[in-house]
């Protein structure tokens, strides 16, 4: 159907809305029907100091200190920035860089725990079960002492969305329960188990925000999950204004701005949030954390993780302390061997690669994926030339040229490619996907984004740094002349027939070329 | 004859018009200072470390603009600064005198430190603080690793370290294919050979 059509039929209501582009990938959803497992504890635990989009957090324990299962560790430093607790009881055995689930492969400083088996919890922190008639803002300051980020991979913290702005009010919560990334099924179980306290969850959000309507959005191949949520919302008495909507599958549709526009047709603008146009989306995992940080007064401790692919014995869908380190749980589900193998941190489209299993699961792990070296390397083999089939235009969710940009970015022409809008790629794969010349185009965007990043940087910083440097100046040659002025005045008054220049010369040439613009400068000011 | 009068009646009307209208855009549209500075000035990295020979990043562009240095003096710019004011200035680009370093960073050993605020004067871009006979340090956010501090200091308890990479300014690297490295590489070539 012409888009056109397609576009003047979604206007009228005659056709659902729904984003543009996406790809099929094949969901391989091993662990669809596998029941949540508890995870033994592991004997030692890693938490990084930044689990979180924003700023790094600082200990605030050392080495030695007795702590608590929910006791916070790591204070946040900065406003965009969530605290770290500590995920069991037991010892803080050393604090030092570790590595992180990150493509670099670089570490940050984290803190190191010796579980000692008894798992005693922290109780400071009191359940407020009367939440229906709290302050909005207290349970705020809840989720944010609670360290809740995004739990669906991208730990933006969550305290920041739940707020309520005069000038943006929240009319739509929208629980996002669409999990399109292959393999992942930690939503979906989550949703099958707990619906109930995911529900109470998003009464708390509409509560906090005042939102008078919600939609729980959830895709098709997850039948089980949506009759669940369905059966749990018609047994709850304060779910007014809230439905569940089940969507056809397709890839990226769990993508913030591509879900709200699929629910709702409004588009988010470039550069804004989804409270701009009234909407508040929140994954399931993370509604349900809040709950239990409000309900149960439980800091974020744990969070469930699918464990699978094609390389490991046992996939599994698992409920794991942060902190533990992966290899725990890959030997778990019977997996030793690590060589010819690529580790995947997050699902297979928008997922990390990486090099080593020696990482903690840290907020972000919604999967740990195995996958043998053929099915990965499938995927980008040898990259061959364009040919201008346009298939990538056609799958990307947000209307982008992604073959142009790749060819900005290979030929460092990244100036261009941000008129491109280079930044609004979300690098959700699906151009890479459908690419039939195997061109790493996601690859390319990220490398164009971080050059630019850094250009940027740069620029910034030498804008600073000569705007100090004129300020010195600036002041060295007003000090001279306030100098030579008293001199000038001390003369006049023990000798006043002789008169003396009021401003004194700089010494040398170099010093003349930085002394005029400074004093013409000064002088301006000084008018 | 009468037409020859029109004529220079009305040319020379039309030119008193025409001087008039630019004296008065030379007036209003006056620029202070010479444009070309300020855009070579934008494109340096303001270290104003002194490597090209001139006190400061401005002084250096002001000689750049009227023709007495070459492009290819600043070292921290590195070939992409020399690049784009070979550019800028219309001239053919040419190689760089010294290899640029990795970006440094100054730090004082604060315990052997005497407090004579000598580094303080010779910093351009005020990045270190103290008083005199009070611990000096510098503030690493703004230090632009130009080395002028360590050479003032009469105790030598000024060292440049390498600054630290940190997690959040890593970038991806070009993707190891061979059709991204090839371009790479003929890029680097083209623009070495101008």
């Amino acid at each position: 159907m012409p888009a056109m059509v397609r576009k003047l039929a979604q206007r009228l209501g005659m056709l659902q809305h729904s984003f543009v582009g996406g790809v099929h990938p094949n969901m391989h959803k091993l662990t669809a029907d596998m029941v949540i497992e508890d995870v033994e504890l592991a004997p030692m635990f890693v938490l990084p100091m930044k689990q979180h989009i924003g700023e790094i957090c600082s200990p605030m324990v050392n080495v030695g200190d007795k702590v608590l299962r929910g006791q916070k560790i790591a204070r946040s430093e900065g406003y965009l920035s969530v605290p770290v607790h500590a995920p069991t009881s037991g010892r803080v055995v050393k604090i030092e860089e570790h590595a992180i689930p990150h493509p670099s492969g670089m570490g940050l400083p984290s803190i190191f725990i010796e579980s000692d088996g008894d798992d005693l919890s922290d109780q400071s922190i009191a359940p407020i079960s009367d939440w229906i008639n709290t302050d909005p803002t207290l349970l705020r300051e809840r989720a944010r002492m609670c360290g809740l980020a995004g739990l669906g991979g991208a730990v933006f913290p969550t305290f920041i969305k739940l707020v309520q702005d005069k000038r943006f009010p929240i009319e739509t919560v929208v629980l996002n329960g669409i999990e399109c990334e292959p393999y992942l099924t930690n939503d979906h179980r989550l949703m099958c188990e707990q619906s109930d306290a995911i529900l109470e969850g998003m009464a708390i959000i509409r509560h906090m925000v005042g939102a008078a309507s919600g939609i729980i959005a959830i895709e098709d191949n997850k039948p089980d999950a949506a009759q669940k949520m369905q059966q749990a919302l018609d047994a709850r008495d304060d779910m007014d204004g809230v439905s569940v909507v089940v969507l056809p599958t397709r890839y990226p549709q769990g993508s913030e701005k591509q879900l709200i526009y699929t629910l709702t047709g409004r588009e988010v603008p470039a550069g804004k949030l989804p409270m701009h146009i009234g909407v508040l989306c929140q994954n399931v995992g993370t509604t349900k954390a809040l709950r239990d940080a409000v309900v149960l007064g439980k800091p974020l401790t744990e969070r469930i993780v699918t464990v699978s692919g094609d390389a490991l014995p046992n996939p599994a869908n698992l409920r794991v302390r942060i902190g533990t380190p992966v290899r725990t749980l890959f030997a778990r589900q019977g997996l030793d061997d690590f060589s010819d193998i690529q580790i995947v941190h997050g699902g297979p489209m928008m997922g990390e690669r990486l090099k080593h299993p020696d990482f903690p699961v840290v907020k972000s792990s919604t999967g740990l994926l195995v996958m043998s070296r053929p099915a990965m390397g499938a995927a980008h083999k040898v990259e061959q030339p364009c040919i201008r089939c346009g298939h990538c235009s056609e799958a990307c969710p947000i209307s982008l040229v992604p073959n142009l940009l790749a060819d900005q970015c290979r030929s460092d022409q990244f100036e261009k490619a941000a008129q491109y809008d280079l930044f609004d790629c979300i690098e959700c794969g699906a151009c890479s996907y459908v690419c039939p010349s195997n061109i790493p185009l996601v690859h390319y965007f990220r490398y164009g984004k971080g050059q630019l990043a850094l250009q940027r940087r740069e620029q910034a910083f030498a804008e600073a740094s000569r705007k100090r440097s004129e300020a010195r100046d600036a002041r060295i040659a007003r000090e001279n002349a306030e100098k030579a002025a008293r001199r000038s005045q001390v003369r006049q008054t023990h000798a006043p027939k002789v008169e003396t220049p009021k401003v004194d010369v700089p010494k040398t040439d170099a010093d003349k070329a930085v002394g005029e613009t400074a004093e013409s400068k000064s002088v301006e000011s000084k008018e | 004859m009468t037409g020859l009068l029109y004529a220079l009646a009305s040319l020379g009307a039309f030119a008193l018009v025409a001087g008039i209208v630019l004296a008065i855009a030379q007036k209003v549209f006056h620029i202070e200072g010479d444009p070309m500075v300020d855009k070579l000035d934008a494109l340096l990295p303001q270290t104003q470390c002194g490597q090209c020979g001139y006190p400061g990043c401005k002084p250096y562009a002001t000689a750049v603009a009227c023709g007495e240095a070459d492009v290819n003096h600043c070292v921290p710019g590195g070939e992409r600064t020399m690049l784009q004011i070979a550019d800028l200035m219309g001239v053919e680009p040419k190689d760089l005198e010294a290899e640029p370093v990795a970006p440094m960073l100054a730090f004082v050993r604060e315990d052997e430190c005497i407090g004579c605020t000598l580094c303080i004067k010779a910093c351009p871009v005020d990045a270190i603080i103290g008083a005199p006979k009070q611990y000096h340090t510098v503030i690493a956010d703004h230090c632009t690793g130009c080395t002028l501090c360590v050479e003032p200091c009469p105790v030598d308890c000024i060292d440049m370290l390498m600054k630290p990479e940190l997690i959040e300014h890593w970038s991806w690297p070009l993707p190891d294919t061979k059709r991204a490295q090839l371009g790479h590489e003929r890029r680097e070539q083209h623009a070495g050979h101008g």
